[in-house]
């Protein structure tokens, strides 16, 4: 486990507030205007940052985040790429959490060990892999703990009781509940089953319960910061940026101007929570 | 020598190939369950369902009499008297798979599993499709046992096979053309997972091919083992002996181990899968030959040979048929490739289109574009082989749906 994840989290309870988790795409639309944007995002109110690892067949994703994959592997991102971006804003910031999230092809093709030595040292401090469950443990998650890498699982509704411990037991960093069966950027959640939900994940762990998927603005973040340790955001910063994009799918000074924007808008939301609610 | 069928004979040798997967959907490296955590629980209780029925002798019973009196199995072994004068060498027979209601091979599979999710209690199924027999075959059980239907089918291939989009329509079933990616068949493939995660409460995924995460891989095959233990059986009482080689066109595969799973044992007999080179092997993603062309890697839920670039993105590749144009390939079939057991070979779109001819003017059958690579091989190799030599051609489908494709490939003919 990497003490920046854990620093970041306690830091925000400290502050009596959920943190916000802030996904976009690595290289997306292009690798120069991508790195811009991640270095907005702190300054913006962002606690911790997921990079979105382009793949050609993101099946768990919806439309935003399958277009933002292709217009960053139409600009050549490769995963070594994503990598650099990675080593490239930590160059500029030591203390703000970087999660690599994607796929596991272009990483079992990148080759696992290869890939954790390099995320490492390029200052990633974990992964989110959506196709690799606790039954498949083996492939990447064991060998990150190994490397001193966080293996954040996603818990969905379908999670039940019975099969929580096995999706908990080799979690590091945070648990990622994803508030709906669906694709990422779908219908806005149910606020009162998001907050059973945490409570029920939280009585099997004492990690940090962080709740996305439908997620898309200020009010949505609050509801959300209410109920939770972390509130993550992906498609709606996607969808800020692909709006300001020219017909060719360039982006300019504008792109990392709206998504800036929008996260300073979450952040409020989500420190808006933190008035009214006493964590434990 | 194993020489029975497994109905008769269910205890398989310690070293026998047919014992796969292990209890984690394991072939060797391949197979496994490489999904998102949102249906990993609805794939392992599909699995309890699944090894419940399969110990159902009504579930049998049921499927049986559908197979007989709906399907019209068992599908004929027919000897191609002219073809094999005109070869000059190998006995060759046609497993003619292409008599089946709806015309190919996918409605073993689509039955078994649509009396799954009865047995489920799921009453919405979905469905991706290429060529769309696949789609077809499972718009036609949902029709007759009054369940909703959803096909999503790439935009691309809606375009290119437009007979089967409206048979699924007329048949009540919904056609959802796929719009994202490369629009073909993997992209149909993502829409219907895309679904399924969606829908976890009332829906079950009918996969067309011996792919995907387990229990599919193995499922599909034994619904389509049907195949194979009946072509031992007409074989036997044809020429009292096993055939001396099976041949079969490989997209995901599931005509192909349907055919070859039950003579695995059987050191004898040969056995070719035969992908689709499109273009030719050595044209950059001009092809659909995940064996041949590609390396092992993860997609759909299932470690197995992918085509794909050195950054791991999945490529698109190419074949005249729709129904082979999936750039990977059922797990099985990766692990046979690996330990020998099953030779791997390929043909272009040329030579389909060569034995699609051919076939239809010295045997009076239009064969699918699909099973037209596989007996393009037999063209090459039966000449090579004796007259005593029993050769089977695995002929998973009918042409009528690639009719106007080939001609506008001859120029109109």
């Amino acid at each position: 486990m990497t003490a920046r994840l854990e620093n970041r989290f306690a830091d925000c309870r400290a502050k009596n507030r959920a943190a916000l988790v802030t996904f976009v795409m690595g290289g997306d639309p292009d690798p120069a205007i991508s790195l811009e944007i991640l270095k907005a995002l702190p300054k913006a109110g962002a606690d911790v940052i997921e990079i979105g690892m382009p793949f050609s067949d993101p099946m768990a994703d919806g439309p935003a985040i399958q277009a933002a994959g292709l217009r960053a592997l139409h600009a050549g991102m490769k995963l070594k790429d994503v990598l650099k971006l990675v080593a490239d804003f930590r160059r500029e910031d030591a203390d703000t959490p970087i999660i690599l999230m994607g796929y596991y092809n272009p990483i079992y093709v990148y080759g696992v060990e290869k890939f954790l030595a390099d995320a490492k040292a390029a200052g990633a401090d974990g992964m989110i892999v959506v196709d690799l469950p606790p039954e498949e443990d083996g492939e990447l998650c064991l060998p990150a703990l190994k490397a001193g890498l966080a293996f954040i699982r996603l818990a969905t509704p379908t999670t039940d009781d019975a099969r929580l411990p096995a999706v908990l037991a080799n979690t590091s960093g945070f648990v990622y509940y994803v508030s709906i069966t669906g694709i990422t950027g779908a219908a806005r959640p149910d606020y009162s089953r998001v907050a059973t939900a945490v409570k029920r994940i939280k009585g099997h762990t004492a990690l940090p319960v962080a709740v996305g998927f439908g997620v898309k603005d200020a009010a949505a973040a609050h509801e959300i910061a209410s109920n939770a340790d972390g509130v993550v955001v992906g498609s709606a910063l996607i969808d800020a940026l692909a709006k300001t994009l020219d017909a060719q799918g360039r982006g300019g000074p504008a792109t990392v101007a709206a998504v800036g924007k929008l996260v300073g808008e979450l952040a409020a939301g989500v420190a808006s929570a933190a008035k009214e609610s006493v964590r434990p | 020598m194993n020489s029975q069928s497994p109905k008769l004979a269910p205890k398989l040798a310690a070293n026998s190939l047919r014992q796969g997967p292990d209890a984690r959907g394991h072939f060797g490296i391949f197979g496994g369950r490489f999904v998102a955590e949102t249906l990993m629980p609805l794939i392992l209780s599909l699995e309890k369902a699944y090894d419940a029925a399969r110990q159902d002798p009504a579930y049998h019973a049921e499927l049986k009499y559908l197979l007989t009196h709906y399907v019209g199995r068992p599908s004929p072994l027919y000897f191609a008297e002219r073809m094999t004068e005109h070869l000059g060498g190998a006995k060759i027979y046609f497993k003619r798979e292409e008599l089946n209601h709806t015309g190919a091979h996918k409605i073993n599979n689509v039955l078994g599993q649509i009396l799954l999710a009865r047995r489920m209690g799921k009453k919405r199924i979905i469905a991706e499709t290429g060529a769309g027999q696949h789609g077809v075959a499972t718009a036609t059980a949902c029709a007759r046992f009054g369940l909703e239907c959803v096909v999503y089918m790439g935009a691309v291939d809606v375009e290119r096979q437009k007979p089967n989009v409206f048979r699924m329509n007329l048949l009540g079933a919904k056609v959802v053309p796929v719009q994202s990616g490369a629009r073909t068949l993997k992209d149909a493939m993502n829409e219907a997972l895309r679904d399924w995660v969606t829908n976890v409460d009332d829906t079950f995924y009918c996969i067309g091919t011996a792919a995907g995460p387990h229990p599919y891989p193995a499922m599909v095959r034994d619904f389509q083992c049907v195949i194979g233990d009946e072509t031992r059986e007409q074989m036997m009482a044809a020429e009292g002996r096993l055939p001396d080689s099976l041949f079969a066109c490989i997209g995901g595969g599931s005509n192909a181990i349907g055919l070859f799973h039950p003579f695995l044992d059987d050191p004898s007999v040969e056995l070719y899968g035969v992908e689709a080179a499109g273009h030719g092997l050595n044209v950059e993603n001009g092809h659909a030959a995940s064996l041949a062309g590609g390396r092992p890697g993860v997609l759909h839920g299932n470690r197995t040979y992918l085509l794909m670039d050195d950054d791991g993105q999945i490529l698109e590749g190419h074949s005249i048929s729709a129904g082979l144009d999936y750039p990977g390939i059922g797990p099985e079939h990766a692990w046979l490739k690996e330990n020998g057991r099953v030779t791997y070979l390929s043909a272009t779109d040329k030579e389909a289109l060569d034995a699609f001819q051919l076939c239809s003017q010295l045997e009076g059958i239009i064969p699918a574009l699909e099973p037209a690579h596989a007996l393009a091989r037999i063209v090459e190799i039966a000449p090579k082989k004796p007259r005593d030599h029993l050769m089977v051609l695995g002929l998973s489908g009918r042409g009528d749906k690639d009719i106007f494709a080939v001609a506008e490939h001859l120029g109109g003919m």
